[in-house]
């Protein structure tokens, strides 16, 4: 089925989620609202013409000072039997960045949106574990917000300062300096 | 029966004819020139890599540049290692098993730091990286490159095998 066909479809079915129905170079973009993912994504996993099998990728974008919804998580999907993809956006506001997980849906989705909560701080409501998967248990702040320093805040990670301070003591057991 | 003994040459006596090597001859040599032969010899890396400059690494390691033929002996131990190559990129998360790894070597021990991101953390002046693994341990040679090539690894080497060379009274802390 053709991308944009399918976008159609979406926008029959839950015309007042879908906000926005892009396309660049053969590649569909559908901007949704947050509030109904799963229902979305429960149906374009199950209609027989559509079945979106495959979850390739999810992440967190950060527009900080770009948009009014300060983040978005994208999910990209692909349908293996009918060999077609879709892109769905899903807008999350700063103040709420609260969000359905799709791991009742994909349950390879367990892993991306820990890394989008690591990265961006995106919370998935229903995930089971949600914790840090790239940065340390008791790292501060979400890397790859925009407005996050990027030589890291001025307090340096408390797990850093432990290998400084081993390095300095144990040194008296060195032959040489 | 005179014995001419000196550091480098075994000991030759001089006849009427040809110089002459007598059997059993002893060889008088300064304790540190052996030592640092037999060091430098067969210096047993720690298998250990981080990032790209790790599968340069294993590079040298095969057969194409052998680094066997120098004695280097890839070990899968830090005890039993001398020297640990700390190839890619440290980051602050890393650290602390890199400096583990580190404690684990026994003395003597020496550490290479490969490429520009153990160096000086090269391009990734970032939150998560620590800007040159020399911040927690004494690092003996840095070997510049992005990642380097083998041969500039196996200079490294050299390098490394000439300050052994040149070591004096290394034989234990309470020497």
């Amino acid at each position: 089925m053709e991308p944009l066909k399918i976008a159609d479809r979406l926008k029959e079915r839950f015309a007042d989620e879908v906000l926005e129905i892009k396309e660049f170079r053969g590649q569909v973009s559908v901007t949704i609202k947050k509030d109904r993912l799963l229902e979305i994504c429960n149906y374009l996993h199950d209609d027989q013409d559509l079945l979106f099998d495959y979850l390739v990728d999810v992440c967190g974008v950060d527009y900080f000072g770009k948009k009014d919804k300060r983040f978005q998580v994208v999910y990209h999907l692909y349908s293996i039997s009918h060999r077609h993809a879709l892109r769905l956006k899903a807008e999350v506001s700063e103040n709420d960045a609260v969000i359905d997980s799709v791991m009742p849906v994909w349950v390879g989705a367990d892993w991306h949106e820990r890394e989008a909560f690591d990265m961006f701080g995106i919370v998935f409501r229903g995930h089971h574990d949600l914790r840090r998967v790239l940065m340390p248990e008791d790292w501060e702040g979400y890397p790859l917000r925009k407005d996050y320093p990027l030589k890291g805040p001025e307090k340096e990670w408390r797990g850093f300062l432990e290998v400084l301070e081993k390095g300095q003591k144990l040194r008296e057991f060195q032959w040489e300096e | 029966m005179g014995l001419i003994t000196t550091n480098n040459t075994p000991s030759v006596v001089e006849t009427e004819e040809i110089p002459k090597i007598v059997s059993p001859n002893i060889i008088v040599s300064s304790f540190d020139l052996l030592i640092n032969w037999a060091r430098r010899s067969s210096l047993w890396p720690m298998t250990f890599g981080l990032a790209c400059c790790a599968i340069e690494m294993m590079a040298v390691y095969a057969s194409h540049n052998d680094l066997d033929r120098m004695g280097i002996i890839p070990r899968g131990s830090p005890r039993q290692s001398d020297f640990m190559f700390v190839a890619g990129t440290v980051t602050k998360k890393m650290s602390e098993v890199v400096r583990r790894v580190y404690d684990q070597m026994p003395e003597p021990r020496y550490v290479i730091s490969v490429g520009s991101c153990a160096s000086s953390g090269g391009i990734f002046n970032t939150y998560s990286t620590v800007q040159g693994c020399d911040r927690f341990f004494p690092v003996d040679v840095y070997i510049p490159g992005c990642p380097p090539r083998p041969e500039a690894f196996i200079d490294g080497i050299v390098k490394l095998q000439d300050k052994i060379k040149h070591e004096q009274f290394r034989w234990s802390r309470w020497r």
